[in-house]
């Protein structure tokens, strides 16, 4: 539940606006942002942006979520890094 | 993550584990459910040296809330003209005799919603029910709790209230350390919290208990990144604050976040689930929102009475401390499932028996 996932700002008005997540249009709080702008990165948690974040920070992120999505998928460790189950 | 990467810090954590004195364990907390749900995932603890602990401690939101809330939010949501809104693995944990699902199946007014923002739009929606919002969360939510009360104040929005459970995670870290029932040698302090409250946050705990709290990432490299540096400071005899998640989290954290915190909330003890009250760990709403607190307006009996055992035996409560692991609780994958749980740590994604049972 604490876990923030980034996304980009697409638009922006008074504290709120919208933000793209991995492909997904998501309306947003952005009053706890003050120097965010559009085309800024930021992490979204719970519906508000708690910081911007560079592109790269972004996209590291990104892929790790990608990574828990396909394990998740699975449902299982990596192969390459297995854990015995207890 | 790079296998190179990965290799680097696999043997770092050999060499800093091999140089601590003596040959005991040595045993770090992450309070992260998210950090929970990323060690299980990618088998982080396979990598680590047979001395080298890694323990699940009261992280996960949702595992932390007492039984006597989840009772008070299902008595809310029976009465007439309040519908009680809330995150979905809320619903789904079970009260003394049910749980907000099942009260929902049973005509009961529960709506799930993603954010605070969700819950004032259906307030907007039905001027004439009273939406009750259970805030929980630590600091990562709380300020978003609180700009919507600024706002739902500006508005005039007054069919909106909320239940604040918010929680700050540096007290019952505190607790835990005070406490001395399970050993901890230094903590993996939570990512996305820190980028909130900042890493200068856990220097009075790093200095009065001597343990080394280091703010990490969530990949395999960030965490593994975080152990380093946690058993580099034991073997020196150090006991520091190390943030090596400097991209998210600043040593002042987010200002703005904590201004808008301090505007609406007021710090005051609050009650966890396994580690009961404990002081300055709460955030309740300040008298200039009294008019959208639902203790005072909706009444209620506050806090609840967690009095009496937990039934069912579950054991959540010792996971919470990290003083059980979820495989060593009797109902672990037996009584107690993901389909099926008993307790929050199975219901939650977060929860650390759900990682362990899925993972």
């Amino acid at each position: 539940m604490c876990l923030a996932v980034p996304g980009r700002i697409v638009e922006m008005e008074a504290g709120a606006g919208v933000v793209d997540v991995r492909g997904n249009r998501i309306r947003a709080g952005l009053a706890l942002v003050p120097d965010a702008g559009v085309g800024d990165w930021v992490l979204l948690h719970a519906g508000f942006a708690i910081t911007k974040i560079t592109p790269d920070d972004a996209a590291e992120t990104n892929a790790l979520l990608d990574e828990m999505d396909r394990l998740a998928g699975v449902g299982g460790p990596a192969p390459s890094a297995p854990e015995s189950n207890p | 993550m790079t296998a190179q990467g990965i290799e680097n810090l696999k043997r770092d954590i050999t060499e800093a584990a091999a140089a601590i004195p003596g040959e005991g364990p040595i045993a770090l907390m992450e309070v992260c459910g998210t950090h929970t749900v990323a060690i299980r995932r990618t088998g982080l603890r396979s990598l680590l040296p047979e001395r080298v602990r890694l323990i699940s401690g009261p992280g996960c939101p949702v595992c932390v809330t007492p039984r006597g809330v989840i009772d008070t939010l299902i008595a809310l949501a029976g009465r007439d003209g309040v519908t009680v809104a809330t995150f979905g693995d809320m619903v789904r944990v079970p009260g003394s005799r049910s749980s907000l699902e099942e009260e929902k199946a049973c005509g009961a007014n529960v709506a799930v919603v993603y954010s605070v923002l969700e819950a004032m739009d259906l307030a907007r929606r039905t001027p004439d029910e009273t939406v009750c919002f259970a805030a929980i969360g630590f600091e990562t939510t709380a300020p978003g709790t609180a700009v919507a009360l600024e706002t739902a104040r500006n508005e005039g929005l007054k069919n909106f209230q909320v239940l604040s459970t918010h929680k700050w995670i540096i007290p019952a870290m505190d607790a835990l350390l005070a406490g001395g029932e399970v050993r901890i040698d230094g903590f993996l302090c939570p990512g996305h919290v820190s980028v909130v409250i900042g890493s200068r946050a856990y220097e009075p705990l790093a200095r009065r208990y001597r343990r080394p709290c280091v703010v990490a990432g969530f990949t395999a490299e960030q965490v593994l990144a975080g152990v380093a540096a946690i058993l580099r400071q034991l073997a020196a005899g150090e006991a520091r604050v190390e943030n090596v998640y400097k991209q998210a989290v600043r040593p002042e954290g987010n200002p703005e976040a904590l201004r808008r915190i301090a505007g609406v909330f007021e710090t005051a003890e609050a009650v966890w689930r396994g580690l009961g009250p404990i002081p300055a760990s709460g955030m309740t709403l300040r008298r200039a929102y009294g008019e959208f607190d639902a203790v005072s307006r909706l009444d209620l009996d506050w806090p609840p009475d967690e009095t009496g055992a937990d039934e069912h035996g579950c054991r959540c409560g010792d996971v919470i401390r990290g003083a059980l692991e979820p495989h060593e609780c009797p109902l672990f994958g037996k009584a107690c499932t993901p389909a099926h749980p008993v307790g929050p740590c199975m219901v939650s994604r977060e929860g650390s028996c759900q990682a362990e049972y899925k993972y």
